[in-house]
């Protein structure tokens, strides 16, 4: 795992290295399945039943029942397929960073609105 | 002859797309941007572009996990917007030009880079929100576009080097096309934007600003630039500035800059633009 020290090092951040790609394979292409609207129409109606369609791992399919989003990530998921999920929710990307900095959407949009998580603040 | 014109460098951010589609650009939130916008409509205006070549990332809509294309050429006819979730998005469908963008893949192939070609995809705000804000909302667009579409979601994405080469090879190609035709070339995404993680919201505008500011007359220097700099400097989606070395390697070394803006924020990113001529 030496090759992605650096990337590792990074606060907070989940880089699509090989590793994560090759463990999030199942999960992303869950993800990306809600991009058709008949998708989301089953994935809404039997939720349990849908999942049931993809080999995910145990935890994988836990960080989606729970909208763990940093659970998803940490498990291989990339940004822009869980937010296909988020979507679903009808959360929005500000929502969503939200809930993975541990602050409310307004508080989000407000950090936003001055500026943006700067180097040397908190997850930086 | 063909000839390129001029580059545009621009974010590609989907809630300036939403804030056309949406009437918004003029409330207080989103005003100072498409103030900012102006001058550079009014330049797309009188210098007319025949085609765009326009370099963007697809954000797992065309393109999914199964197959990840380094750098995609579009050989299409057209190209209709993507569903990313809350139905298209209300604009034009997006016509190619299939002889230069077939030109392009004989030549830039040929000369050593290895292009994936595509007959039929999708595209999404990536490539349809520098087309808002440099168009706002025509009918129709004004200019034909090829699509390149450049991976920067699976690690490693191609280095800032290769972008800027793949530019100068662009430029080669164009400079060998016989029919009279304006070409710009625009490089979008960035600037410094993170939405993953618990980093997610971080901007770096000081990194931003020295983007802009060396992409005109220093481009080498950027083009050194490593992914985990880019990562660490620029949040973890920062790093789609590589795509802009690729419209800077289209222009020569004399380029100038025509305009550029900056503002904090649209939406979770820092918003560029800028125009270079030569």
């Amino acid at each position: 795992m030496t090759r992605h020290d650096e990337l590792e090092k990074i606060p907070g951040t989940y880089v699509m290295t090989p590793e994560r790609s090759r463990m999030g394979y199942p999960l992303n292409m869950f993800c990306k399945t809600l991009d058709v609207a008949e998708n989301r129409a089953a994935f809404r109606a039997d939720p349990s039943g849908y999942l049931d369609r993809f080999p995910l791992t145990a935890e994988q399919r836990h960080a989606v029942e729970t909208r763990d989003w940093l659970g998803m990530l940490r498990l291989g998921g990339s940004v822009y397929y869980t937010f296909k999920v988020a979507t679903f929710d009808g959360l929005s990307m500000q929502g969503m960073g939200g809930l993975m900095s541990g602050v409310s959407e307004a508080e989000f949009r407000q950090m936003m609105i001055n500026g943006g998580r700067r180097k040397g603040d908190p997850n930086t | 002859m063909a000839k390129i014109i001029a580059g545009v460098g621009t974010s590609h951010v989907p809630a300036i797309g939403a804030a056309v589609d949406h009437g918004k650009t003029q409330e207080p939130y989103w005003k100072p941007l498409f103030d900012g916008y102006e001058p550079a409509r009014v330049w797309m205006r009188e210098r007319q572009p025949d085609v765009v070549i326009l370099v963007y990332n697809d954000h797992a809509s065309a393109f999914a996990f199964d197959l990840i294309p380094t750098f995609a050429l579009g050989v299409a006819a057209e190209y209709r917007p993507h569903d990313e979730g809350y139905g298209p998005r209300p604009v034009p469908v997006v016509k190619g030009d299939p002889d230069l963008a077939w030109h392009l893949a004989e030549s830039l192939i040929l000369d050593g880079f290895d292009l994936t070609l595509v007959n039929e995809m999708t595209v999404d705000h990536g490539l349809t929100v520098p087309l808002s804000i440099m168009c706002g909302s025509p009918p129709e667009w004004p200019c034909r576009v090829i699509p390149l579409c450049v991976n920067v979601i699976q690690y490693p994405p191609p280095t800032g080097r290769r972008c800027h080469d793949l530019g100068k090879a662009i430029r080669r190609a164009v400079d060998a096309y016989s029919p009279d035709l304006k070409v710009a070339v625009f490089g979008t995404g960035g600037m410094s934007h993170q939405l993953q993680g618990e980093r997610a919201g971080f901007i770096n505008a000081d990194f931003d600003r020295m983007f802009l500011n060396n992409l005109t007359r220093d481009p080498e220097s950027l083009a050194r630039i490593p992914h985990v700099e880019y990562i660490r400097e620029a949040g973890s989606e920062g790093i789609e500035l590589v795509m802009w070395l690729i419209m800077r390697g289209a222009l020569g070394p004399d380029a100038r800059e025509i305009y550029s803006h900056y503002h904090v924020p649209a939406s979770n990113s820092g918003a560029g633009l800028i125009i270079l001529e030569e």
